[in-house]
């Protein structure tokens, strides 16, 4: 019987050699793409690394038939070139959180059948060492494939984005985690136990799902990052289990990618990471007591907007989600043409959290044209903001609340803002004085230098574009 | 055992190594190197097409086929989807005033 621990302990020497390529290039390819003019080499970096790998494996003599891997390699690929061709850039978070889905899946179901393969035939293997690690290794798995692919569904909107959340929803969660890691260490402790081995790999997979299910649509990004890091931590286990030191590289470095991403969108929302998973924020937000008051706003149509727009030297545009969905982006694009025309000196501020994933934002811009040069991070463009003649925000709000640097009693007090309230004058396109998604009213709104824009973001825009181009 | 030892080395060297690469990478880019990470942690292919191809019985063949699928999809679309992104991100046309903006170097 072909064990499959060929694939580690006696690799022929070809295989060892295009493993050691792979994980060089695979550190090269994420070392290039730290800058924007290296990264496609990255790219091909990466690739190369993968041909080089799947190469190495193909050769190992432990292969008995290639049917099914050649069938199945191909039913992949066929399914990967329209996900990667046609998938909009709007859509990127959903796929992103769809291929942690199917990593997570491919993971566990390796880790499955390993074990059932052990029992079966290498009883030698079932050390506690390799059944904890396996244990680990479909716990991570399964929980990182249903917990993403519930994520897919809020993203796309299948199962509705606010938080879902019924008393004791913690309490049940614990207890599930606290189920399924019992069983792993019973496994562990007494790898014979072969009929606890799936209830177990069940339990991750339930986990998985009642851990996203009370999470809401904008804290995707922390989400995102951290099924990332799920899916790479268990691509490492992995690693261990076929004691495959390449695997080990690429998927703690998967893994390390996605911590610190968690870690920077945490700091943008200035939330912990167990506030994001437990505190189900932005659900009831009964009203914060908020004075009733009518105050009024000051309000502007396009050509009044436009006027000042290219009257001025220079203008920061914040950037929201809201503007994605309002498919405002080429718009959006066409104002920066016109304005810049007219000697304006445009830039884009962009908070961390802005958009459904990391970087969102910065990827909704670039498909719309516009230089990435003129896209900058919030810490750069803040201290810009005092000499800033018009903010424009369009689809951003709690990102903009000057609230979150003073007042206490904010849900987003202590977030970091892109400090729109210090430029001389502030414009909102909005489409109506609803509050945002922290169910929050926006101070800025009713300060002095405030004017709102009300209208689509798209068709305001467009507006605004049309009233420059006839100004001539 | 000693082998379990040699891979915690090789797991705490990456963890060190992976936060000190990726901490460089621009957020401009955090959205390409997600996909991009992501199209490499699907290098669980490899074990992957190992199990599908050893043929060992029904149960780790059918699970091999769904691995092998479900990976070589990230695989692809991984590393396509990388590229059409980045290949999205460009410089001002050199002929616009080009003033050198301040804070980025």
């Amino acid at each position: 019987m072909n064990n499959l621990h060929q694939v580690s302990s006696s690799l022929p020497l070809f295989t060892s050699v295009t493993y050691l390529a792979a994980a060089v290039l695979f550190i090269l390819s994420l070392k290039w793409l730290n800058t924007p003019s290296t990264a496609r080499r990255g790219v091909l970096a990466g690739e190369l690394g993968m041909i080089v790998a799947i190469a190495g494996t193909l050769v190992l003599p432990s292969i008995e038939s290639f049917k099914w891997i050649i069938i199945t390699l191909l039913l992949g690929t066929a399914v990967g070139i329209p996900i990667a061709v046609y998938t909009p850039m709007t859509a990127v978070p959903q796929r992103t959180a769809l291929s942690h889905s199917f990593g997570g899946l491919a993971v566990g179901c390796v880790g499955v059948a390993e074990f059932f393969v052990w029992h079966a035939h290498e009883h030698e293997k079932l050390t506690h060492f390799n059944v904890g690690v396996l244990c680990l290794e479909v716990l991570l798995g399964f929980l990182t494939f249903t917990g993403s692919l519930m994520a897919v569904a809020k993203l796309q909107e299948l199962i509705p984005t606010r938080p879902m959340t019924y008393k004791g929803q913690n309490i049940i969660n614990f207890i599930l985690l606290g189920i399924a890691i019992l069983l792993g260490v019973w496994l562990t402790v007494d790898p014979s136990q072969t009929e606890l081995f799936l209830p177990f790999a069940v339990m991750a997979m339930i986990f998985g799902v009642l851990l996203i299910l009370p999470i809401g649509g904008a804290d995707m990004p922390t989400v995102i990052a951290l099924l990332n890091s799920y899916a790479g931590l268990s691509a490492s286990a992995m690693g261990f289990v076929l004691n495959n030191k390449m695997l080990i590289i690429a998927g703690t470095l998967d893994g390390s990618s996605g911590f610190i991403l968690s870690v920077i969108m945490c700091k943008a929302m200035n939330r912990s990471f167990t506030n994001v998973l437990f505190g189900a924020f932005g659900q009831v937000v009964a009203s914060t007591g908020e004075a009733k008051e009518q105050r009024s706003v000051r309000s502007a149509q396009a050509e009044e907007a436009a006027e000042i727009l290219q009257s001025c030297s220079n203008v920061v545009i914040v950037p929201g989600y809201g503007m994605a969905v309002a498919q405002a982006q080429h718009k959006v694009r066409e104002l920066y043409d016109a304005l810049t025309k007219k000697g304006v000196d445009v830039k884009f501020g962009i908070h961390p959290v802005a958009g459904r994933m990391p970087g969102h934002m910065n990827v909704l811009l670039a498909e719309a044209d516009i230089p990435y040069d003129r896209l900058f991070e919030m810490d750069e463009i803040n201290p810009e903001m005092p000499r800033t003649d018009v903010a424009l925000i369009i689809g951003a709000n709690d990102v903009t609340n000057p609230a979150a640097r003073y007042d206490k009693s904010s849900p987003i007090y202590g977030m970091p803002i892109i400090d729109v309230d210090k430029a001389n004058s502030v414009m909102v396109i909005k489409r109506s004085m609803n509050a945002g998604f922290a169910g929050i009213q926006n101070e800025l709104y009713f300060m002095d230098k405030s004017l709102m824009l009300f209208g689509d973001a798209k068709g305001f825009v467009a507006d605004m574009v049309k009233a420059i181009a006839e100004n001539h | 055992m000693s082998s379990i030892i040699e891979n915690l080395y090789i797991f705490v060297l990456a963890t060190f190594l992976g936060l000190e690469i990726i901490r460089r990478v621009s957020p401009l880019l955090h959205t390409p190197l997600m996909s991009l990470t992501n199209a490499i942690s699907a290098i669980s292919l490899v074990g992957s097409i190992v199990l599908l191809g050893e043929q060992v019985n029904t149960l780790s063949t059918v699970l091999g086929a769904v691995a092998v699928f479900a990976s070589m999809t990230n695989v692809v679309s991984g590393f396509l989807l990388t590229d059409r992104i980045l290949k999205m991100f460009k410089k001002r046309e050199p002929k616009q005033n080009e003033q050198p903006s301040p804070s980025k170097q």
